[in-house]
């Protein structure tokens, strides 16, 4: 809650609102204390008198009432009736939402083609509608204006329901013995409540108008009870002879509807969970680099070299390693296996590559990313832009995230390419096709005008790969680019990877948690835990002898096809959270062979041959093993 | 061995294109008629790829979905009727995204009294002593209780999942690919939990899952699926040493091993048949390497009994 009204405060359009908003509220409330006229008693010796006159601090009327008095009396009962009709409206729309969305089916489709119904009247014929049916008066407008409000919170709380009805945690109630009612009120309607609140807040100011409208045309208040819409309909005949008597009513539904509104705004990003996880903030083109030490040098090993990057992320006053300085590079024909557990920094480092880590709240404070020698880190965009897909294209994990739903395929590839070099209609669609061909899609001239959603999950990611072939890059991104996919698909894509690299000498970095790819498809690997590499090597090296703990224990975790029923090697514990780092070994809390000296000091990578390790108690001493 | 759950031509249809007066357009056969049965502190393994059917089986056995035909029998009494409050206290369920299965808005210890409450009917102290037993026997702290979901690693919140299952009381599990959402080190400590509580508890499991190497390191026995039909039933130890079907085989041959070199072990499309218009005979047919006319022609069953053996013309070895 106190994060909510924080929030709610950093909006300063939004405080105004609810200054003014407030005051006027404490205005209306505090009305029948006030030393006031009595705003029905007329005195036709002393009607138009002017504001700031003698005894009528705003004027008064046709009537000679005083202005001030009927102001706030009136604002008192539009506000009143105002608000009851929003929670009016909220309850019986939410109620009608929640019921149709909840069961579905054909007590949906029927209660929400009833509410169709009624928003195809436009709102002030309905509103006049039902006035006329139920004759004029305060009570009436207000029915009127909440029916006719209705249909926007149905169908609003309806679409929310219908995402949460098929949520598991309603099924898992459901088992728990929990009947429908039951369901809806503990675990449905706590989850909608959030969305009502939104709702409300943003349509109420527009309730307060829509109530001083019927009064306006006297189907409201009944003289000489006095509401803000019925003061403007009295005080239209003298519009040009006495504006006051106009302009006092108006600037005040001016001044409640605009504070409304503004405040509405301010809670409903405050209390949206879209708009809460960042959709406001939008990240920047390219990720922030703050590099504080100085740049190294370029060694030359490697297409794609890496040196001791830092990314973290600064999310208020914590900082998070992410990546705590990592080096690594790639070779021209060259497969590269990341391999780690979530949070390990494996895509955080993969994504720093080309800046498109987001930010706020990513930084880059440290190392080199180099490409053929150029530190891109610190690059003008212009030149990321260039190089992006151009020289280094990546392939994600989630192809139907990764796609654009609504245009086709075939669309989207010519789209990559021509965001490097322009390509004609024709040419374009050959090159798609061929692309298509190149990742062995079956029938690709009928595929290319195929949309997204009606290719399968190991067709789509195909064409995300062919998306990143599209201009023919010297390096591959592959981001766990098979974890979604079935067993004999995966075994497609990941030869489809293999002969590529091959047959174009394409360098591969490949981001994965399964020991069985890299053991298959990498030439090296690199294990990282808590945003390091803690071992690397030669695949074949690693998986023979592995030299840190960690690798050893993880490889031990993963059973292995045919080997029957067991009991499995689990690792305790957590990994650490990469705020709040210990000051040796990130894994020693979970090591059964760390000792005193693991959790004093910083531990170094040191290197032998081909083969590096982060550990000063390893399981084969580093120099056997690289021998 | 007893019999702890037993299906007989249990099957799931459901009707596409339905509007909102006059009949479906078409149906699609999501699971074909399956009998099984599985005995008591048995576990049995249900592999397949997406779409197989066998989330639909599943939703099915703790009566989340009506079945369409046949009837499901638990220790030996019919349950034919959808009441997930009748069926909860036989039959529980472990879902696969640990965090989405638990209401974001109430705390764990309002999730694990629920179950207590509505199926049990216990008091108040007698639930928190309950509750205490529960959350000692899956390694869970007692202060987790009154946090929320949110604040818990995908390894706690699947063992608070598994927790709510077992305070129903049920003795049948059905574990819905309890731990491909985890990473691998939490998920052999899931495995392990799982594993312990069976013996304990005397509990029947039913595994589903896609990784094939995780169902056979907890299986006694693998049911292999293919488009909604169990096409290989076995030994959890033969099925993909030994497969019988050449889709098991397929499955056994992609799955990524160290030390075997990459092959694409099929050229042909990978992609399951229409649903909307399913072939005649043999679904896998059209991948198969063996396939002649009569799988073309004729739907294969499974052995006598079906309780071993695969459903194919051309059985391997």
């Amino acid at each position: 809650m106190t994060g909510f009204l924080k929030l709610l405060a950093r909006n300063r359009l939004a405080l105004a609102g609810a200054i003014v908003m407030a005051l006027v509220v404490l205005l209306a409330l505090v009305t029948p204390l006030l030393p006031l006229a009595d705003p029905d008693v007329t005195d036709t010796a002393n009607r138009f008198r002017l504001p700031f006159s003698e005894g009528a601090l705003l004027g008064t009327d046709h009537l000679g009432r005083d202005l001030l008095s009927r102001l706030l009396w009136g604002t008192r009962l539009s506000l009143a009736v105002g608000f009851a009709a929003a929670i009016v409206a909220a309850t019986i729309g939410a109620a009608i939402g929640i019921i149709s969305g909840y069961y579905g089916g054909r007590v949906d489709n029927i209660i929400m083609r009833g509410v169709d119904m009624l928003m195809a009247f436009p709102y002030i014929l309905l509103a006049l509608a039902i006035v006329a049916a139920l004759g004029p008066g305060l009570l009436n407008a207000l029915i009127a204006v909440a029916a006719v409000n209705v249909p926007f919170f149905a169908r609003n709380i309806r679409g929310i329901t219908v995402g949460l009805a098929h949520k598991e945690f309603v099924d898992a109630a459901r088992l728990a013995g929990l009947t429908n009612t039951r369901i809806i009120l503990t675990e449905i309607l706590p989850n909608v409540i959030p969305v009502i609140v939104i709702a409300m807040s943003t349509t109420i100011g527009w309730m307060i108008l829509e109530t001083a409208g019927l009064s306006f045309l006297g189907l409201g208040s009944q003289p000489p009870q006095a509401d803000l819409g019925s003061m403007l309909g009295e005080a239209r005949s003298a519009l040009i002879t006495n504006p006051h008597t106009s302009i006092v009513p108006g600037v005040m539904i001016l001044i409640i509807v605009m504070s409304i509104n503004l405040l509405g705004d301010g809670v409903r990003d405050a209390l949206d969970p879209r708009l809460k996880s960042g959709a406001l903030s939008r990240p920047m083109a390219a990720t922030r680099v703050d590099r504080r030490a100085p740049v190294p040098e370029a060694t030359g090993a490697g297409l794609l070299e890496v040196q001791d990057l830092q990314t973290q992320f600064h999310v208020r006053d914590r900082n998070y390693r992410a990546v705590g300085g990592v080096s690594l590079h790639v070779k021209p024909g060259e497969c590269l296996g990341i391999i780690g557990e979530s949070g390990s920094g494996k895509s955080v480092t993969a994504l720093s590559v080309m800046g498109l880590v987001a930010s706020p709240p990513g930084v880059i404070a440290g190392g080199a990313v180099r490409y053929d020698g150029e530190d891109l880190i610190g690059a003008p965009y212009r030149r990321l832009r260039e190089m992006r897909g151009r020289n280094v294209a990546y392939i994600f994990q989630d192809p139907l995230a990764t796609l654009h739903p609504l245009y086709r395929v075939g669309d989207q590839l010519i789209e990559a390419i021509r965001s490097h070099r322009p390509i004609g209609k024709a040419e374009g669609r050959e090159k798609a096709i061929e692309l298509l061909k190149a990742v062995r899609i079956p029938n690709p001239e009928k595929r290319v005008s195929d949309y997204p959603h009606e290719m399968s999950g190991g067709m789509r990611q195909r064409v995300g790969i062919a998306m990143a072939l599209a201009n023919d890059p010297d390096i591959i991104i592959a981001d766990e680019p098979t974890t979604a996919l079935d067993v004999t698909v995966q075994a497609q894509i990941l030869s489809l990877l293999d002969d590529l690299r091959r047959s174009r000498g394409l360098a591969i970095v490949f981001i994965t948690h399964d020991f069985g790819v890299v053991a298959q498809l990498c030439d090296r690997v690199a294990v990282m835990y808590a945003g390091r590499i803690v071992e690397e090597g030669p695949t074949q090296g690693i998986l023979e002898t592995p030299l840190h703990p960690y690798t050893a224990r993880l490889m031990a975790c993963v059973p292995e096809l045919g080997g029957g029923k067991r009991r499995l090697e689990a690792i305790p514990g957590l990994p650490p959270v990469v705020d709040k780092l210990p000051a040796g070994c990130a894994f020693a809390d979970r090591c059964t062979k760390a000792r005193e000296d693991c959790r004093t000091s910083e531990i170094h990578l040191e290197r032998e041959g081909a083969r590096a390790v982060r550990c000063i108690h390893p399981e084969t001493p580093l120099r056997e093993a690289a021998e | 061995m007893t019999i702890a759950l037993q299906l007989e031509n249990l099957s799931k249809s459901f009707a596409v294109g339905r509007s909102l007066f006059g009949a479906p357009k078409g149906m699609v056969r999501a699971v074909h008629p399956i009998t099984l049965t599985v005995g008591k502190g048995e576990t049995l393994g249900i592999v397949g790829e997406s779409g197989c059917g066998k989330s639909t089986l599943a939703r099915m056995l703790v009566g989340l979905l009506e079945p369409t035909t046949g009837q499901i029998e638990i220790d030996g009494a019919a349950l034919d009727n959808a009441d997930p409050a009748i069926f909860g206290k036989r039959i529980q369920y472990v879902f696969q995204d640990p965090i989405s299965s638990l209401n974001p808005r109430k705390t764990i210890r309002q999730v694990m009294e629920a179950p207590l409450k509505r199926l049990h009917g216990m008091k108040k102290t007698e639930r928190n002593r309950r509750i205490a037993e529960i959350f000692d026997s899956v390694n869970l702290r007692e202060e987790f209780l009154d946090r929320y979901p949110h604040e818990f690693s995908g390894g706690q919140a699947q063992r608070i999942g598994i927790a709510r299952a077992l305070a129903a009381e049920a003795s049948i599990l059905i574990l819905d690919e309890p731990v491909s959402a985890l990473d691998v080190s939490v998920q052999a400590q899931v495995l392990n939990l799982l594993a312990d509580l069976k013996t304990e508890l005397d509990l029947t499991y039913l595994f589903i899952s896609h990784d094939l190497a995780v169902v056979e390191a907890v299986s006694d026995r693998i049911a292999v699926l293919y488009f909604g039909s169990v096409v290989e039933i076995g030994p959890a130890e033969e099925v993909f040493r030994a497969p019988r079907h050449p889709y098991t085989r397929l499955l056994a041959e992609s799955a990524p091993v160290v030390g075997r070199p990459l092959t694409a072990p099929e050229a042909k499309g990978s992609e399951l048949p229409d649903p909307l218009n399913p072939p005649p005979g043999c679904a896998f047919a059209a991948r198969c390497p063996h396939a002649t006319d009569i799988c073309r022609s004729e739907t294969p069953k499974l052995p006598e009994g079906g309780q071993s053996g695969a459903a194919c013309f051309h059985p391997l070895a």
